[in-house]
């Protein structure tokens, strides 16, 4: 559905997006991460039309974004930072005006947005204005305006930015389920997000794209994943170093495989070592990785200079 | 069509759900009133017309029009919703269109409130309803015309005021580009061809012509194409913002 080849955009010398190529088909949720000011919001820009790229081209369906805007943009429903909508019109009537630019018309809009009102939670506040609303509520507005001609394709900026707790986990539940037969692509810096509703994420830094895989696949690449933590009474580190480099850890033992294909095997040479010299377990969990430790090696603080 | 009436009709719900525009419908009200018929002299020109009123609107749309157009490129800057207009499957020149559009409505919304005057000079005496008719048409083309240039300044900068007052001083530019004062002291050392040129520049030049009854073919044109260039130099400065 959505297709990108080699992106660029330079504003003045500064490249914010520098080669991107990437592609998300219908079913996918590609959850786009990295550090503030690495290019996510610019390539989202770029991909909804807004601002024409330097380089590369921009695929949505069929259509080529620079060449038919309009009937790409069609297809697009577009959340945009911040979430902005004109704050002097009432949610009722800023979703019938979206309706309405989307060539909704009659029974079909009425029914467009009454869907977009449920879907969002939005009964209660309908009649109120825009900047009398709470985050949650204008978030929610600008949310169900990106949903309201049931995109094939949706782009979301921070989608649960400013939410309270529960709401982001219905927004991110909302993914999930619109998931199944849309390509989504949004951008988090909330890395649980990842785990919670994509299929795929791709980590970006400095305007390349420095990991892209499922989430199980880049939490992997952690130096933790494979690992096993021990908490057990009689259990020493000089016994645990057989099995491969062992780090205290509160009172437990964290033993990593010596070779990371060997993940798998450590616990079971654990379990054999465990029974070998009888000690009594009290807890022992298999590390899956640490997605927040990828991510942190994987791309460089804006505080580090260039 | 359908999409540029679509935004005309959200810009002007905008203006009417604000009371600012009611502010200015009552300020301009005010003002032309005032024109007209105190500092006009309208009673004692003891002519049954609306030159004075008419005399008075390059000076009085210099402040009210670009109060009136600053925000509509700025405000959309200012709170981001730009992102979401363009967005939309809309072409720029479709919003900027809609959105002067809606300004120019509202403009002339206030211009037939302005209504009493003819009533007035009809019950007076009785003038020529026609040069009255024309000199409503030059003055909404003027208004027309400040507004396109306001739209354009608007679209350079978010700040609102910023975007006023650049559109003032243009605006002010075109005025006294035929202002009898300043052709007067050109032609002192500038040649007649050039006083000229400079004045066929001048709103006001274009503006005389519709006042006396004359809609001339020639002033439609320059007012048309004066709008059409604002609009169109909006659109290249939008498409430079997002070029970055």
């Amino acid at each position: 559905m959505i297709k990108i080849d080699n992106l660029v955009k330079a504003f003045g010398p500064k490249r914010a997006v520098d080669g991107i190529s990437f592609s998300v088909e219908r079913g996918e949720v590609l959850g786009f991460l990295g550090p503030n000011g690495a290019g996510k919001s610019t390539t989202m820009r770029m991909i909804t039309g807004f601002m024409p790229p330097t380089a590369g081209k921009i695929t949505v369906g069929t259509f080529d974004v620079a060449e038919s805007p309009i009937e790409a943009k069609r297809l697009i429903g577009y959340l945009p930072e911040n979430a902005a909508s004109y704050p002097d019109m009432t949610v009722a009537s800023f979703l019938d005006f979206v309706a309405e630019l989307r060539g909704l018309s009659g029974s079909a809009r009425k029914k467009a947005v009454s869907h977009v009102i449920e879907l969002c939670f939005l009964q209660s506040v309908l009649h109120q204005s825009i900047d009398t609303l709470s985050k949650g509520y204008k978030h929610r507005t600008c949310l169900a305006q990106a949903l309201i001609h049931d995109p094939d394709v949706l782009i979301m900026d921070e989608p649960t930015d400013g939410l309270d707790p529960n709401q982001k986990y219905e927004v991110r539940k909302l993914i999930r389920e619109l998931g199944a037969n849309k390509a989504i692509i949004f951008s988090t810096h909330i890395l649980e997000e990842v785990d919670a509703a994509c299929t795929r994420a791709i980590i970006i830094d400095r305007g390349r794209i420095v990991a892209n895989g499922t989430p199980e696949e880049l939490r992997a690449m952690s130096d933790l994943a494979g690992a096993v933590t021990l908490q057990a009474r009689g259990a020493t580190k000089e016994r645990l170093e057989t099995l491969g480099r062992v780090e205290p850890v509160n009172g437990a033992f964290r033993i990593y495989p010596k070779e990371k294909s060997k993940g798998p095997q450590l616990a079971q040479e654990v379990v054999e070592l465990v029974n070998q010299y009888g000690w009594t377990v009290e807890g022992m969990y298999s590390e899956r990785g640490e997605l927040d430790e990828v991510f942190r090696r994987i791309t460089l603080p804006d505080t580090v200079k260039k | 069509m359908k999409t540029i009436w679509t935004i005309t009709k959200r810009e002007l719900y905008a203006y009417f759900t604000s009371p600012v525009a009611y502010v200015f419908l009552v300020i301009f009200l005010l003002l032309t009133g005032f024109f007209t018929f105190t500092a006009g002299n309208f009673f004692e020109r003891g002519e049954a017309s609306l030159a004075a009123f008419f005399g008075w609107h390059p000076w009085v749309y210099l402040v009210l029009v670009p109060a009136v157009g600053m925000r509509v490129w700025a405000e959309e800057r200012r709170s981001g919703t730009i992102e979401l207009l363009l967005t939309l499957p809309v072409a720029p020149w479709q919003a900027i269109v809609a959105k002067f559009l809606a300004s120019w409505i509202f403009l002339a919304v206030a211009l037939l409130l302005t209504f009493p005057a003819v009533i007035t000079v009809n019950i007076l005496g009785e003038p020529d309803n026609g040069i009255i008719f024309a000199g409503y048409l030059g003055s909404l083309f003027l208004a027309g015309a400040y507004l396109a240039i306001t739209c354009m300044t608007s679209a350079v900068t978010r700040n609102q005021v910023v975007a006023f007052i650049l559109s003032v001083v243009i605006c002010l530019f075109f005025i006294l580009a035929g202002f009898n004062p300043v052709t007067d002291l050109m032609t002192r050392w500038a040649s007649p061809a050039l006083v000229d040129t400079v004045a066929a520049f001048s709103v006001v030049t274009h503006f005389d012509g519709f006042q006396r009854g004359v809609i001339d073919i020639r002033d439609l044109v320059f007012f048309l194409s004066l709008i059409g260039f604002a609009l169109f130099a909006t659109g290249v400065i939008i498409r430079g913002h997002r070029a970055g």
